[in-house]
């Protein structure tokens, strides 16, 4: 279909003059940089508020990580920044939950969906797709300008009297219901859940424009079984947030009633602070179940487009194609589906109806199965290629080892006989954080590396990349794999400090080396962050058009492509994306015709 | 700021200025090497390094084994019978994942060593094999379908019916302790209500005294179970959701305020015991919350004594019960309709900041 007709033909003409030199259309500061429809424009302020919440989250953990390793030192610097929560630089426990929860909030949420989805879905769908922009520019922006409100909203809760939600992440009523619970759950409860809700508009307004554009806006040639797996992983990423945010919505605002219209969803005997609630019939298990209705898909939302980015670094820096492109997307889509039929797995202890639990052990480590079929495709992808280890490529090959790890795990605690045993303890941190956690971080830099060029018409510095990848790697697993341990001995999470328990107390000085590593990798990222922004303004010029040499369409746009990316036509699309190598051949672009000698795969 | 913590800021400072400068240093020689040149050269650097973190990691895994083991409860056996179930599958899924785990990462970083960028070689087009692929989707699919065998046996084994023989015991979670009730003579434990609770007339449970059932009900500061005799737990919770966590004996449940829950087993070793299996003199049973409670979760512990039958009989002996704490003439008070105490329960001035304070 032709794209032309599509977009307002205004940006298309505009775009062709521009090229010729015609400049003659008024872009000011505000709609290029701030206000802006341009899908790249846009990809890269969700990646820059992306980094600023993660700069933030990661702070956060190092904060607490502090008190875990180090439970006994004063330090009065942190009176001095904190004042009363952490009076005599000690970090108080109110405080140290009310970190713990807004480090996971953000980091899932600000950033590995905001900051993940937000920056490649922009950036690449209408890249690699062939189109100007998105279905709708508009809603584009918008998506992001109600994720900079929820921003807005979430940052103001830390710094009220009473702090920021403090309840863990889940924000699990009753706890996060009654103020009298917690300090954590009176005004900061409130401006969490406005932010969230925000946050779902935004993520709602991305999701739509993201699928709209996938299925509509390709260009001439560019069927769905043409798409790079970014795409898909991007598309089915889209699809689970579009069914399952609005479903954490309606949770949060019964939450919301039961906090101020004295409705009973989710409340029901209790007696706090000394006070009988009249809440009778309500059920908090309710909540759980809206909750992770989201709350699972969520994790996927979070690693299907790495999976994708990955899958495409790879197979460009083996110089291969993927292999299995068909089994890859059957995979995606495999786990997409069965994403939302395992919610339940987080509840094996809530005291849910046994069979019900044992539906859900069945579907939790079916997913094992299209997570399995993807590692041993990575691998062979790797298998007999000639590999470049460019940046994007370490953090590719570090995602994939992370991925395995981490998943490994997972058919621990998705059995529930062995949730019982290890479900809340730090197994289950040292499980989530590797394969959501560090894997999609890893996922993202590969991408971020990768597309850099594209991004600035800069390369980011190579060696500050090694050192970024190499030591993130290191302690990663310094940090997580010790966690097992602490978890096989039943070490719960969301502890203060251990010190009263017999059973627990024996890990000082692990928790210190797991602190130590916890800091030196904060400050390994901040090299990433130094590099990134020094890169844009003082990075190596790219200089050639496909730095990669790659096949999908980004690479077809200039170096540095004006808005609506092509200045001619848009190329049409001949072939699928992974012709590496074929016939002796390096590379062949998308955009080639098949010619007739070509060997058929 | 000390002084101390002022030279680490800006050590770590110099360390950041050093590593840019030789970043930036690297770069500029390359170009004067030559992108080719200077590509090979990090290239050959980078596969090295994989092949390093494979030998390295693998031997570090070992290494925080050997450290770590004798601090987990791997060493330890099961307090439980359901602990038993549950660590043998713990072991056959770490055979099956271990063993995966170790042929993945291998293969993995062996893979990126060994294909490294060469000028000798082309990279295999190979874009599928049906037959492969369908390997590994069915073998997968078989093991995985074996532990979920394995884990669904156990799982009904444990949650289902407990033996008739099963002593019942109430635990009630609060911010942040425990209380347990003991059925008393009757072996029933009264009704109750939360709209009943009232800790400054003695009722912290919401006991009915209404209900005859009560007056023998034992209300002590401590868990005590009888070894190799079945346990039922009911487990409730009168604000927040709480969790009985029980590492020793491989258990736990959550506790839900208005939906009480339940949770047995049989201990297998008296807390004497496991001092000895253990090794520590000072072992307790420990009853650890799991679920983010407030801000005194990480205090919210409780105690569990096992006991032999005699010993326990002796410490039941001992216990009075509530009811007696609440009326010492032995009677209850006014045979008010229990809607109407609710009711007064509720009147805010009648009800002291108690309960909640404990940690």
């Amino acid at each position: 279909m032709s794209n032309e007709a599509v977009i307002q033909p205004g940006v298309v003409v505009h775009e062709a003059h521009e090229h010729v030199g015609g400049h003659h259309h008024r872009e000011t500061f505000i709609t290029k940089y701030i206000f802006s429809q341009d899908h790249k424009m846009i990809a890269k302020q969700f990646l820059i508020t992306g980094m600023v919440w993660a700069f933030i989250g990661g702070l956060m953990s190092v904060l607490f990580r502090i008190q875990l390793g180090y439970p006994e030192a004063t330090l009065p610097w942190l009176e001095d920044i904190f004042g009363h929560w952490a009076r005599g630089g000690k970090i108080s426990p109110e405080f140290y939950y009310a970190l713990g929860t807004m480090h996971g909030t953000i980091l899932i949420f600000f950033v590995l969906t905001a900051g993940l989805s937000g920056t490649f879905a922009n950036f690449l769908i209408p890249f690699q797709v062939g189109a100007r922009d998105m279905a709708s520019p508009f809603m584009n922006m918008l998506s992001y300008w109600f994720f900079v409100l929820a921003s807005i909203v979430m940052m103001s809760s830390l710094f009220v009297q009473t702090g920021p939600a403090a309840g863990g992440w889940t924000v699990y009523p009753p706890l996060s219901a009654l103020g009298d619970a917690s300090i954590g759950s009176k005004t900061g409860m409130d401006l969490w859940l406005i932010s969230m809700a925000l946050f779902v508009v935004s993520q709602l307004l991305g999701g739509l424009n993201y699928v709209s554009t996938i299925l509509n806006m390709r260009t001439r040639g560019m069927t769905m079984t043409r798409l790079p797996l970014t795409i898909w992983g991007l598309f089915f990423t889209a699809i689970l947030g579009l069914l399952s945010f609005p479903v954490l919505l309606s949770g949060f605002i019964l939450l919301l009633f039961d906090r101020h219209l004295g409705t009973s969803f989710y409340l029901s005997d209790i007696v706090i602070a000394g006070k009988i609630l009249p809440n009778e019939g309500g059920s908090a298990i309710l909540y759980q179940h809206l909750f992770w209705f989201l709350g699972h898909p969520e994790v996927y939302i979070i690693i299907l487009p790495t999976m994708g980015i990955v899958s495409e670094v790879m197979s460009i820096n083996a110089r291969k194609p993927i292999f299995g492109y068909m089994a890859m997307v059957a995979s995606l889509f495999a786990i997409a589906v069965l994403s939302f039929l395992v919610w339940a797995h987080h509840m094996f202890v809530t005291g849910m109806n046994p069979f019900l639990g044992s539906v859900f052990v069945l579907l939790t480590l079916l997913i094992a199965v299209p997570s399995s079929i993807k590692v041993f495709n990575w691998l062979t992808t790797l298998w007999r290629g000639n590999i470049r280890f460019t940046v994007g490529m370490l953090f590719s090959i570090g995602f994939v080892s992370t991925f395995i790890s981490g998943g490994l795990t997972g058919i621990w605690v998705g059995n529930s006989t062995i949730d019982i045993h290890v479900h809340d303890t730090y197994f289950n941190i040292a499980h989530f954080h590797i394969v959501m956690g560090v894997s999609a971080f890893m996922g993202m830099f590969a991408g971020v590396y990768h597309w850099f060029p594209k991004m600035y018409g800069r390369y980011m510095n190579n060696t500050l990349g090694y050192i970024h990848f190499w030591i993130t790697l290191v302690c990663a697993y310094v940090i997580f794999w010790p966690m097992h341990y602490e978890g096989l001995a039943g070490m719960p999470r969301r502890y203060y400090s251990y010190e009263n328990w017999e059973s627990f107390k024996q890990f000082v000085e692990l928790n210190r080396v797991i602190s130590f590593a916890a800091i030196l990798s904060f400050l390994v990222q901040l090299l990433f962050i130094f590099n990134f922004f020094y890169s844009i303004f003082k990075g190596r010029k790219v200089t050639t058009k496909n730095p990669w040499n790659a096949n999908t369409l980004e690479w077809t746009t200039p170096i540095r492509p004006g808005h609506g990316n092509w200045p001619g036509e848009i190329p049409e699309v001949h072939r699928w994306p992974y012709d590496y190598g074929k016939d002796g051949v390096d590379f062949i672009p998308q955009t080639e015709p098949v010619t007739k000698d070509e060997s058929k795969h | 700021m000390t002084s101390t913590e002022y030279f680490i800021v800006v050590i770590v400072l110099l360390v950041f200025i050093v590593i840019f400068q030789i970043s930036k240093a690297s770069e500029y020689v390359s170009v004067l090497k030559g992108e080719k040149k200077a590509f090979e050269q990090n290239n050959r650097i980078n596969g090295f390094l994989m092949l390093v973190f494979l030998v390295v990691g693998l031997a570090a895994a070992w290494w925080c084994n050997k450290v770590l083991y004798d601090k987990t409860l791997l060493g330890v056996p099961a307090a439980s019978d359901h602990g038993e179930n549950i660590d043998t599958m713990l072991w056959i899924t770490l055979a099956i994942t271990g063993f995966v785990f170790l042929v993945t990462q291998v293969l993995l970083f062996w893979f990126a060593y060994r294909y490294q960028a060469s000028e000798k070689r082309k990279a295999l087009y190979y874009p599928h094999n049906n037959k492969l692929e369908l390997l590994w989707t069915v073998i997968p699919a078989l093991t995985l379908t074996v532990l979920v065998a394995f884990g669904l046996y156990y799982w009904f084994k444990m949650t289902g019916d407990p033996p008739k023989t099963a002593v019942e015991v109430e635990i009630t979670g609060h911010q942040f302790g425990w209380e347990y009730r003991y059925p008393g003579k009757d072996n029933v434990l009264g009704r109750q209500h939360y709209k009943l609770v009232d800790a400054s007339k003695n009722n912290p449970l919401g006991q009915d005294w209404n209900d005859v059932a009560n007056h023998d009900d034992l209300h002590p500061s401590e868990m005590h179970l009888v070894v190799n005799k079945p346990v039922k737990l009911i487990i409730r919770s009168q604000d927040v959701i709480h969790d009985v966590g029980l590492p020793h004996f491989r258990l736990k449940m959550d506790a839900v305020p208005g939906i009480p829950t339940t949770l047995w087993f049989t201990p297998k070793y008296t807390t004497e015991e496991m001092k000895k299996i253990t090794g520590n003199e000072n072992f307790v049973y420990e009853i650890a919350c799991d679920q983010m409670c407030g801000v005194g979760h990480y205090s919210m512990r409780g105690v569990i004594v096992v006991d032999t039958q005699e010993e326990y009989d002796t410490w039941l002996a001992g216990q009075k019960p509530q009811f007696l704490t609440a009326h010492p003439n032995g009677v209850v008070p006014a045979p008010k309709p229990a809607a109407a105490e609710a009711a007064g329960a509720q009147e805010p001035e009648e009800k002291p900041v108690a309960l909640a304070e404990e940690h």
